[in-house]
């Protein structure tokens, strides 16, 4: 009988922990897939202002080459061994060299905090007179960074910034209006204007994929897009299994659907491989790493995504490096509503908006397309 | 008194009563969304959760003998990136073989389990969760965090394919293996008698030390298999797969009613078990549950089924009761 008792209460005790090892799974889930694809997570902005150009500000073109000559400047990436990282600091250096200046790369061996915290000190007793850094850690490098502003190094960041008070400036890859615009639009053409939808994101509480999918829907209201019809927003948890159980459901639940958009790298694959295997009629689009998606991207009947996109991490390398120049010109101090100007990119020129937390960001425009006539070059980048 | 037997009969099987919660939930599952009972649906079902399926048998045995491990996806994790890896860059293609490493790897990280638990008497859960954090943080070193995608993997993913008979075939052979094992076999018997009595089973000549490190290696050794299988079934390796899934394999096990004291449990039972969580896995999102509500929904269906299986249990023990007493 005890033992009997035992095994009801251990029994129920499980389930109780399997409800809420369900919750907390995918919430470390998040954190997890965070640290992985560093590369398409950005701490999005909660808030997005559409701010005018002041161009009036704008600073005159033939000072700036001066100034950048004999200047040093550093980019120190999240970790070594990474394609994505090595574009960026490729796209950085780039940009400074061809201006003049000294580009320093630093890629700690792992990719921590602590590893960017020594980085950072050799570069302040280097002298450098520029940092720009892609965050380990939003918080960690607080007393490492202030230290080397206060040896007056320009700080900024890129592609995963850190807290307000460590930094000028945050050269954000994504806007959150851009990303939605750009998938809206996808699903719009792909759907031929009209018929059902339906998004396959990450896990519920995922602040960019929700904060995307917002933008989507506020897209939508325009009259353009009335046509279109978003049957439901289903969450693979960024979870391969899950990810396919969703799309299975989809497919069967609504028969009528032309389009799953998957703002989520692990959703994306494998709603792409469902998709494929079973000679689905139904296309893809999202955001998901080249890498990932050679094998499923094709304008034909054989493959389920006709293009997706995601950042291209040599622009968001050059921008950086436009960025960094402008501080150390003193073009920019990193105050919102600042204007600079960055060479022949597409967006130039560039200002400065309110990133949500107090401090400033730079958007770098519009995401990336990938489709087949680019993606075999993309595939072995990252 | 007709009417007693059949009552008995139903009463008098645990799988049974799981049976009729199976048709249950199929019927109404079918009555919301009529598409559920489709053959290529019922495929789908098996594919998906062919991993908590293979992994709930292993998971079994070690349940038997009164202990857990809640390692296994982190085995599974670690021989699924090994797999990946060797894919990637090119150092190995052939399907067997790659499916033969990852069962080693499995093997050896599920003996060292059984080692240390046997041995060196640590407590199976604390054991466990070391080697949780210890196979999967390797996964995360080995594959530096990158992934084995869609393209490294070609080939081998053919293995699971939709359409392929790769994993049904494994599925069938594994249960069948093991319904015999378990029913039959020297050793299956074993692990029930250390499971039932450990004390008893060591007096009448058992070595426990043995039978309780084999448990723990036979579930390494499917969780390894497992790690290659869901790299074939999903076209991609990553540090992070089947996170948090073994729970889904013990709770497989718990509503097969397999008991977490040991001792009892069936092959059949757990087979059961499995399915009606791969049936709740599949069901809920076609049902129009909202996604958010879907976590709830299925800790629920399992108290359900699990309180229902105590019900039974206790039916039938009285019943044996009654019995005697005649």
């Amino acid at each position: 009988m005890k033992k009997k008792v035992l095994s009801v209460l251990l029994a129920l005790t499980m389930t109780a922990g399997l409800l809420v090892g369900c919750g907390s799974s995918t919430e470390t889930k998040t954190d997890t897939a965070k640290e992985e694809t560093t590369e398409e997570t950005t701490e999005a902005p909660a808030k997005e202002e559409t701010t005018e150009k002041k161009a009036d500000e704008k600073t005159d073109d033939t000072a700036s080459a001066d100034g950048i000559a004999g200047k040093t400047f550093a980019i120190v990436v999240k970790s070594a061994g990474n394609p994505y990282n090595q574009k960026e600091a490729e796209g950085f250096q780039q940009i400074i060299e061809a201006n003049g200046g000294t580009c320093i790369i630093k890629e700690p061996e792992a990719a921590t905090a602590d590893a960017q915290v020594s980085v950072i000190q050799s570069l302040i007793s280097q002298g450098v007179d520029s940092i720009s850094i892609a965050a380990n850690d939003e918080n960690a490098l607080q007393s490492a960074l202030q230290e080397a502003m206060d040896a007056g190094i320009k700080v900024s960041c890129l592609d995963s910034k850190v807290n307000k008070d460590s930094r000028s400036t945050f050269v954000n890859q994504a806007g959150t209006q851009e990303i939605g615009q750009a998938l809206m639009d996808a699903v719009y053409d792909i759907t031929g204007g009209s018929g059902q939808w339906a998004v396959l994101s990450a896990t519920s509480q995922a602040t960019n994929q929700n904060a995307w999918i917002d933008a989507m829907k506020s897209i939508m209201t325009e009259d353009k897009y009335k046509d279109l019809e978003l049957v439901e927003v289903a969450y693979g948890d960024d979870e391969p299994q899950k990810s396919t159980d969703q799309t299975q459901a989809l497919l069967s639940k609504y028969p009528e659907l032309k389009v799953i958009c998957a703002p989520t790298t692990v959703g994306i694959s494998a709603a792409a491989k469902v998709l494929q295997d079973q000679k689905s009629t139904v296309k893809l689009t999202g955001l998901g790493l080249p890498s990932e998606m050679a094998e499923y991207i094709g304008d034909d009947d054989a493959h389920s995504c006709p293009y997706m996109f995601l950042w291209n991490p040599i622009e968001l390398g050059n921008l950086g490096a436009y960025t960094a120049m402008a501080l150390v010109q003193g073009d920019i101090t990193g105050a919102v509503g600042d204007t600079f100007e960055a060479g022949d990119m597409a967006n130039s020129p560039y200002t400065l908006t309110d990133a949500g937390d107090g401090g400033s960001e730079i958007i770098l425009g519009a995401p990336f397309k990938f489709d087949p006539s680019n993606i075999a070059e993309w595939k072995d980048v990252y | 008194m007709e009417k007693k037997s059949v009552w008995k009969k139903i009463t008098g099987s645990r799988e049974a009563s799981l049976v009729i919660v199976l048709i249950v939930l199929c019927i109404i599952v079918e009555i919301l969304n009529p598409t559920f009972l489709s053959p290529t649906n019922i495929g789908q079902i098996f594919r998906n959760n062919a991993l908590t399926m293979i992994m709930a048998l292993g998971m079994l045995c070690i349940l038997l003998t009164g202990g857990i491990d809640i390692s296994i996806t982190s085995i599974l994790a670690f021989s699924g990136m090994s797999v990946g890896m060797l894919l990637k860059y090119d150092i190995l293609h052939n399907t067997f073989l790659l499916f033969l490493i990852a069962a080693a790897i499995g093997l050896v990280a599920g003996g060292l389990n059984g080692l240390i638990i046997s041995k060196g008497k640590v407590t199976p859960i604390i054991c466990t969760m070391g080697f949780m954090y210890i196979w999967r943080g390797l996964a995360y070193v080995m594959s530096n965090s990158a992934w084995a995608s869609g393209e490294d993997v070609a080939g081998f993913s053919d293995f699971g394919k939709d359409g392929s008979i790769g994993p049904y075939v494994l599925l069938v052979l594994v249960y069948m293996i093991f319904f015999v094992m378990m029913k039959w076999s020297k050793f299956g018997r074993k692990i029930y008698a250390v499971g039932s009595n450990a004390e008893a089973a060591r007096i009448s000549g058992i070595n426990v030390d043995r039978i309780l490190t084999s448990a723990y290696a036979i579930m390494g050794l499917l969780a390894g298999i497992c790690g290659a299988l869901s790299v074939a079934i999903y076209a991609s390796a990553q540090p992070n797969m089947q996170y948090g899934k073994e729970m889904d394999v013990i709770a497989a096990c718990v509503i097969g009613g397999v008991s977490m004291s040991g001792g009892r449990g069936t092959v059949v039972g757990t087979f059961f078990g499995a399915l009606i969580m791969a049936i709740i896995a599949k069901a809920l999102p076609l049902v129009g549950i909202d996604s958010i509500a879907q976590n709830t929904v299925k800790g629920v269906i399992i108290l359900a089924v699990v309180l229902l299986n105590v019900i039974t249990q206790r039916v039938m023990d009285k019943q044996n009761l009654e019995r005697r007493e005649m």
